[in-house]
């Protein structure tokens, strides 16, 4: 054991100097090889960021949502459907929501106006989300008007903007009085957006969907764990595509890799000849070359890991942030939450590092077979 | 569903080791019909040439194959937010029928891979390439088994359909249908943990023997193999009982998150590094006729012995002390 170390050891640090004494070819390596783990990595790392913000944001939501449909369409609920909903067992609150869209052409964006449950502001004034207020540079005391479903002017002053755990769900949110709302839109009272309701045992989720289908037929209903997992396929979706995307530049990597390793310069031809005739086997190349192959290979996943860790969760991952996110006029400044996944390095690992092996070890067996009277003479 | 990462890598993995396989098995059939070590023809000298790339890459796509292993394991884990009424790992291989073929095709060839790789070493012991017939003719055997495997498991992928919103239309998307379940079937918890103390045992019994006297390597092979059988049913049916200390949760996956401090990993790795070093023992005291080997092989096949009889020790020595410190009791008056 002590001996297989030591020649292993011994192999190292030959392969060491070998690679500084060719400086620039196996630099050259190095950077391509980094940019490359750098760009997966940081596609990698942002949409599973991403994902933990979606969980985190719906973790409290409730878990039934229920929509009224018309048509395939949408439509306002009556009050009357919301005591219908309390008498399926299992359910345990119950309650209309009112939100909607408002199209604000000063800031040429659209804000998300909604009437919170608990705690709403007094009529005349709004609480907004830190995207409105840098977009309409309003602070708390100042005044926004907007027109209203009939033409005529509404103003909300600003009573307090929202700074909350996760900027990418409060951004873009008005937050209003009812009384305002139905105002704002010409809701009539009695009308509700949608309605969502609690239901205490998790195993009765799926049961309380279906008394309310029964029900209520003409009802959508969504399961906040459908949420959930659209938004984790959605991510995986957009991951993998850009994943997808990005092996034509692992591919073109892997061909420049394969290029390095086959196009051996005179003199490491005649090094490895050299070698050969001082008593070196063809396994002990193979075994230098090998180590070569590791020592780059993880240089260049450590640098290119840790400059797309910085990249994402310093910068905000500005390089692939339009794609992964998706697009809107408002989004927020969004720092995510460092996280470091080991079955993630391991994908990553596989994704990057067996390219490279793959390409190159065809290469490394014809330079390690050369004979030595063939170079040397 | 091939649009995940994890999926593509583990996909990638398998067809870059099934075209290194293939290549391989290839290269074997001219290999066997052709070999003569004592000519000295141009074709001798590039099958021996050949040999140096051909024991390369296999160590490198068997080597990633091992890592798979775990890979697809732990994508198994992650994917079951995606799939209703899955909980863990067992529940996304219960979404079709492939998934649990797929995780024991990976499972062997992961030994056959550690088996032919231990062969390797026998063989490269010996001065004349002793048992280079019997290796490559070994290896039309692990190639289709590799390629069923990724082939499974490429079936398995593509068959996957997470449920998620697909029409913004319907009424209900989910409800409660039942589409997969974390059951799996298990013996009894005394049957099972009695018979793991019976075949560990017996494997001991028989290790010691061998480290003695040098005989029985066959039969210490096939015991460490019946111990992996043995154990993984005992884990899934009792320790993983005791592990997460609910008398119904028979997961053998989860011990490996952080939840439960990845106790785990005490008991897997052992216990492959056991089985596949005691199937190494036997191969090597098999590899003892070999003229050229009769002196390297029985002393390889004692150390292999000597490190699986340690690993099995420390597999035992993980499960009892999980049984014993968890707070659930199974057998009244015993732990």
């Amino acid at each position: 054991m002590k001996i297989y170390l030591r020649r292993q050891l011994n192999l190292l640090e030959f392969t060491l100097s070998s690679l500084l004494r060719r400086k620039g070819k196996n630099l050259a390596l190095l950077v391509v090889f980094s940019a490359i783990v750098f760009m997966l990595a940081s596609a990698l790392l942002y949409s599973h960021a991403l994902r933990r913000e979606a969980a985190i944001l719906l973790k409290d939501a409730p878990e039934l949502v229920i929509q009224k449909m018309v048509g395939g369409r949408h439509d306002l609920l009556p009050q009357a459907n919301l005591a219908k909903l309390a008498e399926v067992r299992g359910i345990t609150q119950i309650h209309g929501r009112l939100w909607g869209y408002l199209f604000d052409p000063i800031a040429a964006a659209n804000y998300t106006v909604m009437v919170p449950q608990t705690n709403p502001p007094e009529p005349g004034f709004a609480i907004i989300g830190e995207g409105i207020s840098g977009a309409r540079g309003a602070e708390p005391g100042d005044q926004l008007s907007f027109k209203s479903h009939d033409g005529g002017l509404l103003t909300f002053r600003v009573a307090q903007v929202i700074a909350y755990e996760s900027a990418l769900a409060t951004s873009d949110l008005f937050l209003v009085n009812e009384d305002d709302y139905r105002r704002l839109y010409g809701i009539a009272p009695g009308l509700f957006t949608d309605a969502v309701a609690k239901v205490r045992n998790p195993r009765e989720v799926g049961k309380a969907a279906e008394k309310i289908a029964e029900l209520l037929p003409d009802s959508r209903i969504v399961l906040r764990d459908e949420i959930l997992r659209t938004y984790e396929s959605v991510f995986d979706w957009r991951e993998g595509l850009l994943l997808v995307l990005l092996t034509g530049a692992v591919l073109a990597f892997a061909i420049f890799a394969w290029e390095k390793a086959s196009g051996l310069s005179a003199e490491e031809r005649r090094e490895i000849g050299i070698l050969k005739a001082v008593g070196w086997e063809t396994g002990d190349i193979l075994l230098m070359k090998m180590w070569e192959g590791g020592v780059m290979s993880l240089s260049a996943f450590l640098i290119g890991y840790l400059l797309a860790y910085l990249h994402v969760f310093y910068l905000g991952a500005p390089l692939f942030e339009p794609v992964l996110k998706g697009w809107a006029t408002m989004y927020p400044a969004f720092r995510p939450t460092p996280f470091i996944d080991g079955f993630q390095v391991a994908t990553l690992l596989i994704l990057t590092v067996l390219p490279y092996l793959a390409a190159t070890v065809v290469p490394i067996w014809r330079a390690a077979i050369i004979d030595p009277d063939q170079v040397m003479r | 569903m091939l649009f995940h990462p994890s999926i593509i890598a583990l996909l990638l993995a398998s067809a870059l080791s099934s075209l290194a396989l293939v290549g391989s098995a290839l290269f074997a059939v001219t290999l066997l019909r052709h070999w003569n070590l004592s000519s000295g023809s141009e074709r001798q000298i590039v099958l021996e040439q050949r040999t140096y790339l051909v024991t390369t890459v296999l160590k490198l796509a068997l080597i990633f194959e091992a890592g798979s292993l775990l890979l697809f394991v732990f994508n198994a884990d992650k994917m079951a937010k995606l799939f209703v009424g899955a909980m863990c790992a067992v529940g996304t291989l219960n979404v079709n029928p492939y998934g649990f073929p797929a995780l024991i095709l990976k499972i062997a060839v992961f030994f056959l891979s550690a088996a032919w790789l231990m062969l390797h070493h026998i063989d490269s012991q010996g001065y004349d390439y002793p048992l280079i017939r019997v290796k490559y003719a070994a290896l039309l055997f692990l190639a289709p088994v590799a390629l069923v495997s990724a082939f499974v498991q490429l079936t398995y992928f593509l068959d996957l359909k997470a449920d998620v919103l697909t029409s913004c239309c319907s009424t209900l998307f989910g409800g409660s249908t039942v589409v997969t379940t974390n059951n799996m079937g298990f013996a009894p918890e005394a049957w099972s943990l009695g018979g793991l103390a019976l075949v560990l045992a017996a494997t001991g019994l028989v290790g010691l023997w061998h480290l003695k006297r040098g005989r029985g390597g066959l039969a210490y092979a096939l015991l460490s193999l019946s111990v992996l059988v043995v154990a993984l049913i005992a884990i899934v049916s009792a320790i993983s009982v005791y592990v997460y200390e609910q008398p119904h949760h028979h997961c053998p996956f989860c011990m490996l998150k952080q939840e439960y401090g990845y106790v785990g990993y005490a008991l897997y790795l052992p216990l492959f590094l056991g089985t596949a070093t005691g199937i190494g023992a036997g191969l090597a005291s098999f590899a003892g006729r070999w003229p050229s080997l009769s002196l390297a092989s029985p002393a390889l096949s004692k150390r292999f012995a000597y490190v699986s009889l340690l690993s099995f020790l420390v597999f035992a020595g993980a499960a009892v002390g999980l049984i014993m410190k968890s707070h659930l009791i199974l057998f009244e008056g015993f732990a």
